[in-house]
Order: structure tokens, then C-alpha cells, then sequence
């Protein structure tokens, strides 16, 4: 029978939550790596068992631990980010140029297709691969050289690169996403990258159009349609279907479009998930509900999902990485707060529950689908 | 053998307990002695300096003998108590933060 195993990043360490297929009564373990910030946790596709982590912390800096047995042991591999070359500036807050500085892995997306391959999303954005499990990193750095480097800029959380979707269908093909970069897509296994943001408008940077500087929060794809992503902008949620060539928006009837997750289902690639977020700086749900909002229309005509999450005095907020979806046939939603729940839903969003309710602030929540 | 006491944090991430026995050769310096920790135990690389500059980490401290000797010089001497293996040098992590 099939299993989920939910992998899951907090302030103060990280969390595996199992549950058989009915996704009712759920395990849970942890905190693995106590008192340290987990800013992700994600599993490899090719080999569930092989679990990648980021560990850092403001005392102690940066750690990736890996597990061969699905999260019951660590170890820590190699944890060497060196930017290529000279690295050069970017903008900082005031406008002047500010080093590249490594801070901390944001982001760790494991190879589709060899569980020793996995690339790292880090703060000052850059993006690293490693070729041999994490025993050692090395920056394809075409995409911080991109000639639009030194005008990227930090959002309020770092300049940090926290999002990687592998195209399925074309392992040549990936899409990142940076605050305050924007999107990038590469054609050639990311040698070199090109700027996805026509379309998006920002009314915080000086051209609303720009080509970057566009506070991206999150973007998402469904495999069988990597062509079509999803984005949660600063402001905004967007659509694109010529792989970011251009984008829309499709706020539509959202109650506000500022947020941060966005997903798609596992088996409706025009139904999206998506938490508002009342302003960007009242980082908590509007009216003190929390509400996820479903689209099965690909955006523009939203829904209210409320049954089971609590709808007054919520003031909680889901950061960028806490949404997951399983592939279990009645596709299962998770998503993790700032106050340290974890809701899941086993019917697509019709009905949720805690699954867990006391954990540090989460920051991160992936989910694995086992048989 | 140097002694060097590590907080709670790099114990658990290192798999020891209590104080870690350092055989270091030559001048016995901050930079030496952090070099030969890093070197048998390398989960701790990075930990205690930064990677790219080999800079302590602005929360850690390292203390011996009732003195800060956070802002010495790398390559200066140790006390000759640590030196000698009569007192520990301590790495600190600062008071501070949630």
C-alpha cells in the first residue's frame, strides 16, 4: 500500500511525518538536527530512501546533511559553496554595489533522474550543482554572470535563489526564480540562462516592467505540462505557457494576491493552489482566516478552501517553500505556518486537518509518495 | 595534545562528547590548532571560520585562560597553557538570538 512521508523544515530543526495511504493517522519524528534552521528537506525522485537537507544556523553557519535510509540517520557532506572566480556585486538595499556573499542553501532540488546529482539554490543568489551525492559543489555560474547580475537585489529575506523546477521532459531545461531577481530559464543544462519576466509588473522598482528585479516568491509546473508555470509574484499570481516566455496574470477574484506558495495538483495540471497573504507587510491571512484558494481553471476563477482551518484570529503566514503536493491517487495538499502546523488535506483541498500543530515556524514541507 | 572545548552545536555535529585531543604540529595558534580540529573532524570545516575567507564567525569567540583572544591575530601564539595542555582553549558561541 502506498505511504506519504512528509519532510518537513523548521526554526529549530526538521521533522519526518509518515502516514500509511489514507493519510490519517500520521507518525512523527524529530527534531533532527535540534536548534539549528532547516531551510529545506527534499527527497530524490530516482531513490526515495536518499533525503538532502540544509542545516545552517547564525552561530555555525552552513551544513548539508544527506541520509541513505530516508531520514533515521545523517551525515553531514560537503558544505563548500565558492562562488567562480571573482564574484562580483550586486545591488544592495541602498542602491550601492554590494559584494556576492555566500549566506546560506535555501533550496536543494534533487536530479530527476540520478539520486547523486542535486542542485542548491543559495543566498547570495547563485546555483550549484553537485555531481556526487553532495560530496563536493560546484556553481554553474552563467547564471550569477548573467550580464543582469549587478542589478539584483535583495528582498526582505536575502537575495536568495529558492527556486529550481527541472523540466521532466527536457533534462537541458530549468527554470529558477530569485527575490529580487526574477525568473531565468536555461536550454543548455544551465550553462547559460536568459531573464523569463515579460509580463510581470512591479510597482517597487523604478521600471514596473523590467526585464529583473521582480520580487518572485515562488513558481511551479505540473510534469506533464512543463511548458505552463505558475508563479506567485510579490504581487500578483501569473501563468505562463510558452515556458516564461511571457506571463499573465491570473489573480482573477483572489481576495489579494500578495503570497508566497504556489502548487499544482499532482493529476489536474490546471488546478492551483495558492494561501493570500494580506499585504506584504501584514504577512498573515485577510480577516484572520486562513483560507487556501484553488483554481481548477488554471487561475482566474478562484475558490475558498476553508473547511478544517481555522477561521478567525489566524495570523500565521506560509513561507515560499511550505507546499507540497503527493501523487497518491486522491492527490494530497500540505502546507506548513509560521506557527508551526502542519495542514494537510488527502481530497485535493475540500477538507483539511493538522497533522501536526506544534513545530517551530515551518519554512519548508515536501512530501514524498511511497509504495 | 591541545585540549579545545566546542559548544553543544559542533559536539552533535561531530559525534563528540566533552573535550577533543589535538596532536598539532609546529606553532601552536589559533590557526593551527582550528586547522588540525577541521582536519579530524572535517564536518566542522566552515563551522567555526567562514569557508571562502577563513574569518571566525562574527558569533563565535575563542577564550583560554580567563582572556578573549577573539581578536588576536591567527597566527599569534597561543597561551603556553593551552599550548602546554594545562588549560583548554574554549570556542564560544555567542549569547544571542532565538
Amino acid at each position: 500500500m502506498s505511504k506519504a512521508r512528509v519532510l518537513v523544515g523548521t526554526r529549530k530543526g526538521a521533522f519526518v511525518l509518515t502516514s500509511d495511504g489514507k493519510r490519517k493517522k500520521w507518525k512523527v519524528s524529530g527534531p533532527h538536527f535540534a536548534g539549528w534552521e532547516i531551510y529545506h528537506v527534499k527527497g530524490s525522485p530516482v531513490n526515495p530512501d536518499r533525503l538532502y537537507a540544509s542545516q545552517s544556523s547564525g552561530w555555525f553557519g552552513q551544513v548539508i546533511q544527506r541520509s541513505d535510509d530516508g531520514g533515521e540517520t545523517w551525515a553531514p557532506v560537503d558544505n563548500k559553496f565558492a562562488y567562480h572566480g571573482v564574484p562580483g556585486t550586486h545591488q544592495w538595499y541602498d542602491g550601492t554595489a554590494h559584494p556576492w556573499e555566500f549566506k546560506r542553501v535555501w533550496h536543494l532540488e534533487p536530479s530527476l533522474t540520478d539520486a547523486e546529482t542535486v542542485y542548491a539554490g543559495i543566498e547570495d543568489a547563485a546555483l550549484f550543482h553537485s555531481t556526487d551525492g553532495g560530496a563536493s559543489w560546484d556553481e554553474l555560474s552563467g547564471l550569477r554572470e548573467h550580464g543582469s547580475g549587478p542589478r539584483w537585489q535583495p528582498g526582505a529575506g536575502g537575495m536568495c535563489l529558492h527556486t529550481i523546477l527541472i523540466d521532466p521532459t527536457n533534462p537541458e531545461r530549468m527554470f529558477i526564480a530569485i527575490s529580487a531577481a526574477g525568473a531565468f530559464r536555461t536550454d543548455d543544462g544551465g550553462k547559460s540562462w536568459k531573464p523569463i519576466n515579460q509580463g510581470l509588473r512591479s510597482q517597487y522598482i523604478p521600471d514596473p516592467t523590467a526585464d529583473v528585479g521582480h520580487c518572485v516568491h515562488r513558481i511551479a509546473l505540473h510534469p506533464s505540462r512543463p511548458n505552463t508555470l505558475f508563479m506567485q509574484k510579490h504581487w500578483d499570481v501569473m501563468r505562463t505557457d510558452d515556458a516564461g516566455d511571457s506571463w499573465r496574470e491570473v489573480s482573477g477574484n483572489l481576495p489579494t494576491d500578495f503570497g508566497f506558495v504556489i502548487d499544482v495538483h499532482a493529476h489536474e495540471p490546471e488546478t492551483i493552489y495558492v494561501v493570500p497573504i494580506k499585504s506584504d507587510s501584514e504577512h498573515y491571512p485577510l480577516d484572520g482566516k486562513l483560507r487556501v484558494y484553488r483554481s481548477r481553471s488554471g487561475g482566474e476563477e478562484w475558490e475558498a478552501l476553508t473547511k478544517g482551518l481555522p477561521q478567525e484570529n489566524c495570523f500565521v503566514n506560509v513561507l515560499r517553500d511550505a507546499m507540497a503536493v503527493d501523487s497518491l491517487d486522491e492527490c494530497g495538499i500540505y502546507f506548513g505556518t509560521t506557527g508551526g502546523q502542519v495542514y494537510a488535506s488527502a481530497d485535493a483541498g475540500d477538507s483539511w486537518e493538522p497533522i501536526v500543530r506544534d513545530l517551530p515556524a515551518v519554512l519548508s514541507v515536501e512530501v514524498q509518495t511511497l509504495s | 595534545m591541545i585540549r579545545v572545548v566546542l559548544p553543544q552545536h559542533l559536539r552533535t555535529l561531530a559525534l563528540v562528547d566533552g573535550e577533543v585531543m589535538l596532536d598539532v604540529g609546529g606553532a601552536i595558534t589559533q590557526r593551527s590548532v582550528i586547522d588540525a580540529l577541521e582536519d579530524r573532524y572535517p564536518m566542522l570545516r566552515g563551522t567555526i571560520r567562514d569557508q571562502a575567507t577563513q574569518r571566525r564567525r562574527d558569533f563565535l569567540r575563542f577564550f583560554a585562560c580567563q582572556e578573549d583572544l577573539s581578536h588576536e591575530s591567527p597566527d599569534a601564539a597561543l597561551p603556553t597553557e593551552v599550548a602546554n595542555g594545562t588549560e583548554p582553549l574554549l570556542v564560544i558561541g555567542a549569547i544571542a538570538g532565538g
